[in-house]
């Protein structure tokens, strides 16, 4: 293995593909491994702001589970947001990239209108936008005025309507799962559907039995990407309901940020980082098993 | 028959175009109201269109807020978020060509490694990232809002990877033999074939990076570095204003770098998303 200089030892094959990524390899070490190896080592102690880290054992993780109310009710309301905004917003996303598939001379305008609130969705100006539309002087409830309801309930000051505002933002960006189904729409073979349609069957069974199943893969990728997504939701909540009120918008994200900077409670919102990290990989683990089929086809085109 | 499809066709017209105006309702309220008189705003709320155009709004929000006006939040906005789309982009293309087309030892490994971190909330390395970079000393400065892009990002490798897959491997041969070395194949031929990726890559970069918030929240200390997603937050607090004619202008005027990209670079987000499952 021994060049004669170092400029033979740069260019031989094995080296390129290192050096290459030899950023990553950096980044990845000190951004994202050392990083959370950090973070499984503060769980397991006091560290504040103002204290070093004393080694406390599992008491992070036990106070987590036995005695934070606000923790297990912010796993509750995530998961409530998730398990409800994600298959709501596949759904919309399925309907209209059926819609669109069909092409017309306007479709690319129809696309961008439908995909615009993704782009602009996650940024403080809607978020902005959106606390303005449900406050109680705000402008769902002059809209209700026009057409003879009126009312100055008010959406966010209500433990039950108030996680609804953050489920109808995450729903109304579902334009990128849309582009997902759009492209995948188009390539299931048109034979077919005509196939299908000899036979006699209706629009439903071609549904049921040719779309679904064509697009199963599809919905999965998209239904676990959108899961990681909303349990990452952090800013939506943040500016409109902070998490208020009495805790019912309370995301997981954002408690995690109230303790750790807060209240500076390093150690204990590493153990709050480190369960998310077992989330999020238990989630990931069932894309990897399945993973041979989605990528085969993206690779395909 | 002819008549029935055209009914057919116009039906399914006047369909899609409602739902889809019932869906940028909101945002066309906002631009409308971003012209109207402030004291009009909420009195008005069902009347769309302004009785007169004005743009007090927009010269009233730009004044901003602690002396700093949104001039300098948009010239910040800009730095970090350039600054980390020129790194993010060139790394990841050079990662991108050495996963590609090279086997090397620790490759697989490090492979799967680029695709955990796709997965990888920010969140999981929140705390420890803000323990480290504040003892580098780092905090209240750009850096930790840039340099972690300059080490390839899991998304835009994954995206370019698959552009570098398509390109023959045969026209590296014929450069490799003409003697250009590895670094050279990929300046002069792999890169000017990537760049539909890279522009599309770049597009998804600065939206991400300009959208932005809880890295500005953690490491931003004065109102002189702030970026403009935290600005706009902070302007927008009810105990700072209750201005809303200028806090919808300073909203809107906070989305346009985004809007402008989109209406310009359609074609690259949509085949972006469609190829690689990147979400918007």
């Amino acid at each position: 293995m021994k060049h004669k200089t170092f400029k033979s030892w740069i260019n031989q094959r094995d080296t390129v593909g290192f050096i290459c990524t030899l950023p990553f390899t950096i980044g990845f070490l000190a951004f994202t491994l050392i990083p959370i190896l950090a973070s499984l080592y503060y769980s397991f102690t006091d560290f504040t702001i103002l204290s070093k880290p004393n080694f406390v054992g599992l008491k992070n993780y036990i106070q987590l589970f036995t005695r934070d109310k606000d923790f297990l009710q912010s796993l509750k309301v995530t998961i409530y947001y998730a398990v409800v905004s994600v298959p709501l917003k596949l759904i919309f996303a399925l309907i209209v990239a059926m819609l669109l598939v069909k092409s017309t001379k306007l479709s690319a305008i129809y696309r961008a209108i439908y995909y615009l609130p993704s782009i602009i969705g996650s940024s403080v100006a809607v978020s902005v936008l959106w606390k303005r539309m449900f406050a109680s002087d705000g402008i769902l409830n002059s809209l209700l005025a026009v057409v003879g309801i009126n009312t100055n309930f008010p959406w966010l000051g209500n433990t039950k309507t108030a996680i609804w505002t953050l489920i109808i933002l995450a729903v109304w960006q579902f334009g990128s799962s849309m582009l997902i189904f759009l492209a995948a729409l188009k390539q299931i073979p048109s034979s077919l559907y005509e196939a299908a349609r000899v036979d006699g069957a209706g629009p439903l069974k071609l549904f049921i039995n040719i779309t679904l199943p064509m697009l199963s893969t599809t919905i999965f990728f998209n239904l676990i990407m959108q899961t990681i997504t909303a349990f990452m939701a952090f800013t939506q909540c943040y500016i409109i309901t902070g998490g208020k009120p009495l805790n019912s918008t309370l995301f997981y994200a954002v408690y995690m940020y109230q303790q750790s900077f807060d209240y500076s409670h390093f150690g204990y919102g590493a153990a709050m980082a480190w369960i998310m990290l077992i989330i999020i990989a238990a989630v990931t683990l069932i894309i990897f098993k399945t993973s041979d089929r989605w990528v085969y086809r993206e690779g395909e085109q | 028959m002819i008549k029935k499809r055209s009914i057919h066709r116009i039906n399914y017209h006047i369909l899609v175009i409602v739902f889809g105006s019932v869906m940028i309702y909101p945002l066309i309220w906002m631009l409308m109201s971003s012209f109207k008189e402030t004291n009009t705003i909420f009195r008005n709320v069902s009347k769309l269109i302004p009785d007169k155009f004005i743009v007090e709004n927009y010269i009233n929000g730009w004044k901003g807020f602690g002396g700093v006006s949104f001039g300098t939040f948009f010239k910040n906005s800009f730095i970090v978020t350039i600054t980390a789309t020129v790194g993010a982009v060139f790394s990841s293309s050079i990662v991108a060509y050495g996963f590609s087309r090279f086997q090397f030892k620790f490759g697989k490994p490090l492979f799967v490694c680029m695709l955990l971190s796709m997965m990888l909330p920010y969140q999981i390395v929140m705390v420890p990232q803000y323990i480290m970079f504040n003892k580098l000393g780092w905090s209240g400065t750009y850096l930790p809002l840039t340099v972690p892009y300059f080490f390839g990002q899991g998304f835009f490798i994954f995206l370019i990877m698959q552009f570098i897959d398509r390109i023959p491997r045969e026209l590296d041969e014929a450069a490799k033999i003409d003697g250009c070395s590895y670094y050279a194949i990929f300046s002069k031929i792999i890169l000017p074939l990537i760049s539909p990726a890279c522009i599309t890559s770049a597009i998804f970069s600065f939206m991400w990076r300009w959208d932005d918030f809880l890295g500005s929240l953690l490491y931003l200390n004065k109102p002189t570095l702030y970026t403009i997603s935290y600005a706009l937050k902070l302007f927008c607090d009810p105990s700072s204003t209750s201005d809303y004619g200028a806090m919808f202008a300073m909203a809107v005027l906070s989305i346009l770098p985004i809007m402008v990209l989109f209406i310009a670079f359609q074609k690259y987000l949509v085949d972006g998303i469609s190829t690689s499952g990147l979400k918007g």
